[in-house]
């Protein structure tokens, strides 16, 4: 084998932080669902402690084996809001046979099994909200606000039924509770939910991830990253066309993505457990070098949220979907280059120095892979303008055929100008105004944007 | 299980020997070794065999970094199939 090659392997994941964000593995808990809301969350938690009881070490040993870093290892399940829906003697408010106590199950086998998330504490609510989504939805503030690893998602909208905006509505309300009940610790809670239209059933990746009721009974999923290293590669053909540039990322995107599939296919060996999808997204951390906002700046602009910033990311994002799809058997989840503000050091400089704001974001999201992410806002912020905001976004992804998401923190008590830590993965941001103009009458309205034509594109 | 070792670090002497001596104890078979000096800086690749044997991976791997502490060099095990599945279709 080539020496070269060897060491640009090395250098890959020793300095431009080359690394499998998480091994996913997603159950299905349709055979947990009881009348009895007290059977539920025993079966749920010892299905979900039996069937990744060997996640975590076959993980760190595959790190240690294929000297790749594995960040994270983490669960997903079917929506908990389907198993919501049977149960007979649910107390919506008792944290012991209430939908919270499906969640403190969840956080259980979470903690038990040593993963870092799970996700799934989900409702499917495009077309209209059952019984189980209702409970659900209410249910949310407390239930991150009682947990730990639990993440938990609500799906607004598809573009083959519409957006429910009776839904949309109640998630302004939803996520305004879960920043005060967290408010003590920055309102962290709203970090670990996310407002999605065209939600995917195979996502690794959090807060979104769920186990999807077309998925098999358990599998494995991987989610890869390196922004790190699409950098590195096109700092070297720095004033070149785009059609270099383009080859350059595809090429990148090509070896990165078969790190996913041989982590991927190696942990399903091991696990015997099927494998399910890679997931090549660009996935930014708050560590130096890792930035997706710096790949944008490497192409030319002078900072992120410039006039231009949109194309780039069309170009990267549609680079890094063609470069993984040939790398692997079965691609899936999201898929691209995420764009969080805090999570990214490059894109929470763009928005201090002035570059970057709410509008600019929101039309990157029509060309990344999700949505507005990660991003602070006024604490004081209506919960009608949080429920425009997705409603906005929801309208990007169901007439674009694309998923779209919002994770929005209204951090209680910050204002503009103030800073939010969140420590971690999850990075730090500033607080970035929204309109003063409101949007109450608006989202009063309640009912459901129809779908939309699928002729007469223009 | 075949397993490739990189070092890297200041050129000095017995950096072969001291890895051949630990390789040896260990019991992995040495296929092939590449290895060059640029700008006083050594770097080496080996393609190894860690048999089929119960020895845990991670013991071979502890004993080269310990190994290379003493040398002070970076040494790492990392199985072959990352570097083919990156480079080879």
């Amino acid at each position: 084998m080539d020496t070269r090659q060897i060491f640009e392997t090395v250098s890959m994941i020793e300095e431009q932080n080359l690394d499998i964000r998480t091994i996913t593995m997603g159950i299905a808990l349709l055979d947990c669902i009881d009348s009895s809301s007290g059977k539920a969350t025993r079966k749920i938690y010892e299905k979900i402690v039996r069937s990744a009881e060997k996640l975590v070490q076959t993980g760190r040993q595959i790190e240690s084996e294929f000297g790749i870093p594995i960040i994270n290892k983490r669960i997903s399940v079917t929506p908990i809001a389907l198993l919501l829906g049977a149960a007979e003697d649910l107390d919506p408010e008792s944290e012991t046979s209430g939908p919270v106590a499906y969640a403190l199950a969840l956080d259980r086998a979470a903690k038990e099994l040593g993963v870092n998330f799970v996700g799934g504490f989900s409702a499917l609510a495009h077309k209209g909200c059952n019984q189980g989504d209702t409970l659900l939805l209410n249910a949310i503030p407390r239930a991150l606000a009682a947990t730990e690893f639990v993440c938990s998602s609500v799906n607004v909208g598809s573009t083959a039924a519409g957006i429910n905006m009776d839904a949309v509505r109640r998630l302004g309300e939803v996520i305004k509770e879960t920043a005060a009940l967290t408010a003590h610790i920055g309102s962290i809670g709203c970090a670990k939910f996310v407002a999605f239209a065209n939600a995917v059933e195979d996502n690794p990746f959090m807060a979104g991830a769920f186990h999807g009721v077309g998925e098999a009974e358990c599998v494995i999923n991987v989610g890869v990253s390196g922004p790190g290293v699409v950098k590195r590669a096109i700092e070297k053909v720095r004033g070149e066309p785009f059609d270099v540039l383009a080859e350059t990322i595809k090429k990148t995107a090509f070896k990165v993505t078969r790190m996913g599939q041989l982590v991927g296919l190696e942990a399903s060996r091991r696990l015997g457990v099927p494998f399910g999808i890679v997931d090549l997204s660009l996935a930014p951390t708050p560590a130096v070098g890792d930035s997706v906002a710096g790949i944008l700046e490497e192409m030319g602009l002078e900072s992120v949220g410039t006039h231009g910033t949109t194309a780039a990311l069309a170009l990267l994002n549609d680079a890094v979907k063609k470069g993984g799809v040939m790398a692997c058997s079965h691609v899936g989840g999201l898929s691209g280059a995420f764009i969080p503000v805090s999570e990214d050091a490059g894109m929470i400089a763009a928005v201090e120095r002035g570059a970057l704001d709410l509008n600019k974001l929101e039309a990157m999201t029509a060309v990344c892979s999700v949505g507005l992410d990660m991003f602070v806002v006024p604490g004081d912020t209506p919960a009608e303008t949080i429920s425009a905001i997705i409603a906005d976004e929801a309208a990007i992804g169901v007439i674009n055929h694309k998923t779209t998401a919002v994770r929005v923190i209204p951090a209680a008590g910050a204002k503009v100008g103030d800073h939010v830590e969140f420590g971690g993965l999850l990075g730090h941001a500033p607080v970035m105004p929204v309109s003063k103009y409101g949007s109450v009458d608006f989202i009063k309205r309640g009912g459901r944007i129809p779908a939309p034509i699928h002729s007469f594109k223009n | 299980m075949k397993a490739i070792i990189t070092v890297i670090g200041r050129d000095r002497p017995g950096i072969i020997a001291g890895i051949s001596a630990t390789l040896y104890k260990q019991d992995v078979n040495i296929l092939d070794v590449t290895q060059t000096v640029m700008d006083g800086y050594f770097t080496m690749t080996m393609l190894v065999d860690l048999g089929k044997g119960p020895r845990p991976f991670d013991d071979v791997k502890k004993s080269l970094q310990s190994t290379g502490e003493e040398l002070g060099m970076e040494i790492r095990l990392q199985r072959v199939e990352i570097f083919d599945s990156m480079h080879q279709i």
